[in-house]
């Protein structure tokens, strides 16, 4: 397993850091927006004004470091649901988001020059779109790389497996980058596949397959910017696997008391891939204290402006139904949406 | 006798499946330590072990596939699809093998295997969960297609589905999985297929409805009942078998239908309903036939589902417009 920073921060023998602080400073304060929206979220959940949602605590190194590997202007990334500080550096606003989750269609909008597609939901079903989009912008020689993320359930599906052939054949620049993070609701890495690691599926589809520290920022950096050179350079696909694990609930319906041993979050919450940053930024520079300790407030006002944003946006409406399901409506639509929103019953 | 909710009465039928035929296993995504994310089957592993209550990885088409393998083999699986829109990833298991493998073995591999699965809206899910995508399965010969709407059919429906020497889609509407509540035995029974229930008597116009939109038919009648009209909900229990004596002979009293369902209006499983009464009520018929849905767009996120559903109010418009025709 690829590792540079140990848990209490310091780089292993022979590693240096792949970024510069002013970088790992910017990284560290996008993972602590991750945990402060994580906290919002559910309780906003809990309020009532917020629709499920999954949180990302105790994979922001996992998400960060690999989306930090991408160039936002030329890449894209097509994403599962568990991967916010990701698709917020690719330039997908936090107030969209939270329309999302706040049940407003309105909230599936990505703005045009950002190279995302929606949020997944139906496990596995974007890594083939992962494949083609890679695909057609290598045809167009478009000088870009698709980074897909997934989970370990998500690599028992067919869809999976499918993609990974196909990718391997045609030689698509896309990095499938497969967080690891022991669970897929309540069922256990172990009963996804009886695969040592989850990686070594990739050399069954002829490209290479690496497992990384998915809690160590620098590690999933320096794996992620290396399969992304790969891709850039012709060299076709690559398959990282970040072990990683998530600290809270599946998600703001789940009970994770129901099949967690406290033993092993407890083992897991010591590995918090923020503090692991942390430590290494006091333990180069002690003034980076002070500027980390200014995140806080920093990020907390942020999320306040993006809440802002989204309720003082348009309301829910009607209308919302129809727009964007046909470029060219059907008549019966025509006339179902004159039914609905103009009340001609 | 206990009065339950309808995911109790649904444990209660797996519980007992369980423990009366060695030959039933439970196969699904999480249905072990967390008993199903709704707890359809909460405690059944602690209880039966994990060789019969098994979590599966996650890939639904090797659940219906490997269900279909093991209820050849003699066993009588029943797979738990965690929502039905991700049923998908399995249709084509499920349209062309499971339903078809008696015929296309000319008899010899029977597939006694029951698929439960939960849809349907008005509980605020993520995206792609919540579609009520029957009238897909209502369309694969070889499948049978059950849909409760109380708690007391879900229990007796699921025992004949699991004694059913053929596979059967046990549709449960998330709705009603803790709103419907009603007597349920705790004894063993059967709710036969193909027989509607009169959830509702009434005179004068009948709403047909399955699934959740039961109850939506209900409160319609009770909308209705307060401006003075009397009017008749059927449950159809089971869109196949069909009971196509039973959905005539209602409508013929009465000679006006709404047809309620929760799906897209296009190819939905009201168009059978009415194209049904069409051929076999024709000269009892009053009014044209109304049905009820939502609009033909895209499960829309939770914040305008409520927009996107068939409302009281549209069953009630629906019913008057019946009654105003000459
Ligand atoms: C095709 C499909 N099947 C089932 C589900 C229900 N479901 C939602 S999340 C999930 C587990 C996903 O696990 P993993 O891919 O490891 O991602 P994680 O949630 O751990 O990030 C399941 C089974 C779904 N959304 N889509
Ligand atoms: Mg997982």
């Amino acid at each position: 397993m690829v590792n540079v920073l140990d848990p209490s921060g310091t780089l292993a023998a022979g590693t240096a850091s792949p970024l510069d602080d002013d970088e790992v400073l910017a990284a560290l304060r996008l993972m602590k927006l991750s945990r402060a929206f994580d906290a919002k979220g559910a309780s906003l959940q809990r309020q009532g004004r917020f629709g499920t949602f999954s949180q990302v605590a105790g994979q922001e190194a996992s998400v960060v470091g690999s989306a930090w590997a991408l160039d936002p202007v030329r890449d894209w990334i097509v994403p599962q649901y568990r991967e916010l500080p990701a698709l917020l550096r690719h330039g997908y606003p936090l107030s969209n988001f939270i329309r999302y989750f706040q049940g407003n269609p309105a909230g599936g909008a990505i703005p045009d020059g950002v190279n995302l597609l929606p949020i997944q939901i139906s496990i596995a079903a974007q890594l083939p779109h992962a494949v083609g989009l890679a695909w057609g912008l290598q045809r167009q020689a478009k000088d870009a790389v698709v980074l897909v993320y997934f989970g370990d359930g998500a690599s028992s599906e067919g869809d999976f497996h499918e993609a990974c052939n196909l990718a391997g054949l045609v030689g698509a620049p896309v990095v499938f980058f497969l967080q690891n993070n022991g669970w897929a609701i309540s069922t256990p890495r172990r009963k996804q596949s009886a695969g040592r690691t989850l990686a070594e599926r990739a050399a069954a589809y002829g490209f290479p397959g690496a497992v990384v520290d998915g809690n160590d920022l620098f590690a999933v950096y320096a794996e992620t910017a290396r399969a992304v050179a790969r891709a850039r350079d012709g060299g076709g696909p690559t398959l990282i696997e970040s072990v990683t694990r998530r600290l809270g609930p599946h998600n703001t319906a789940d009970d994770p008391t129901r099949y967690v041993d406290p033993a092993d979050a407890e083992h897991w919450r010591a590995l918090d891939p923020i503090d692991r940053v942390e430590r290494y930024l006091v333990q180069r520079d002690a003034h980076h204290a002070a500027r980390i300790a200014a995140f806080d407030a920093d990020v907390a006002g942020e999320i306040e402006r993006a809440l802002a944003d989204a309720d003082g946006g348009d309301a829910v409406n009607r209308d919302q139904l129809f727009a964007h399901v046909y470029a060219d409506p059907p008549v019966r639509v025509v006339r179902q949406r004159a039914q609905r929103v103009l009340g001609d019953r | 006798m206990p009065v339950m909710t309808m995911i109790q009465a649904i444990r209660a039928g797996l519980d007992e499946a369980l423990e009366t035929d060695p030959r039933v296993m439970i196969v699904g995504e999480d249905v072990g330590a967390l008993g199903g994310v709704f707890r359809a089957t909460d405690g059944l592993q602690a209880k039966y072990g994990e060789a019969r209550v098994v979590d599966m990885p996650l890939a639904e088409a090797s659940i219906v596939g490997a269900a279909l393998g093991l209820a050849v083999s003699g066993m009588r699986p029943i797979a738990e699809i965690q929502f039905l829109g991700f049923a998908h990833q399995a249709f084509h298991q499920i349209g062309q093998q499971v339903a078809r493998m008696r015929f296309r073995s000319q008899g010899h591999c029977a597939v006694p295997l029951v698929l439960r699965a939960a849809f349907g809206g008005g509980v605020r899910t993520p995206e792609l969960h919540s579609d009520a995508f029957e009238a897909f399965y209502a369309h694969c010969p070889g499948l049978k297609v059950v849909m409760p709407a109380t708690a007391y059919d879900a229990k007796g429906l699921l025992a004949t589905a699991i004694a059913d020497p053929d596979p059967v889609l046990f549709c449960e509407p998330l709705r009603g999985y803790r709103l419907v509540k009603d007597d349920v035995p705790d004894e063993p029974y059967r709710v036969p297929f193909g027989q509607l229930r009169i959830a509702r008597a009434g005179r004068e116009v009948t709403l047909v409805a399955w699934s959740a939109a039961v109850q939506l038919a209900e409160r319609a009648a009770d909308a209705l009942a307060a401006g003075g009209i009397s009017a008749e909900v059927l449950d159809l229990r089971t869109l196949n078998p069909l009971d196509v004596d039973g959905l005539a002979a209602a409508v013929a009293r009465t000679g006006r239908c709404v047809v309620v369902q929760e799906a897209p209006l296009s190819g939905g499983f009201g168009a059978e309903v009415v194209a049904t009464l069409v051929e076999t009520a024709f000269y009892h018929l009053q009014a044209p036939v109304e049905r009820v849905s939502a609009p033909d767009t895209p499960y829309p996120l939770a914040g305008v589902e409520d927009f996107y559903l068939p409302s009281v109010d549209d069953v009630v418009h629906a019913a008057r417009r019946t009654l105003a025709a000459a």
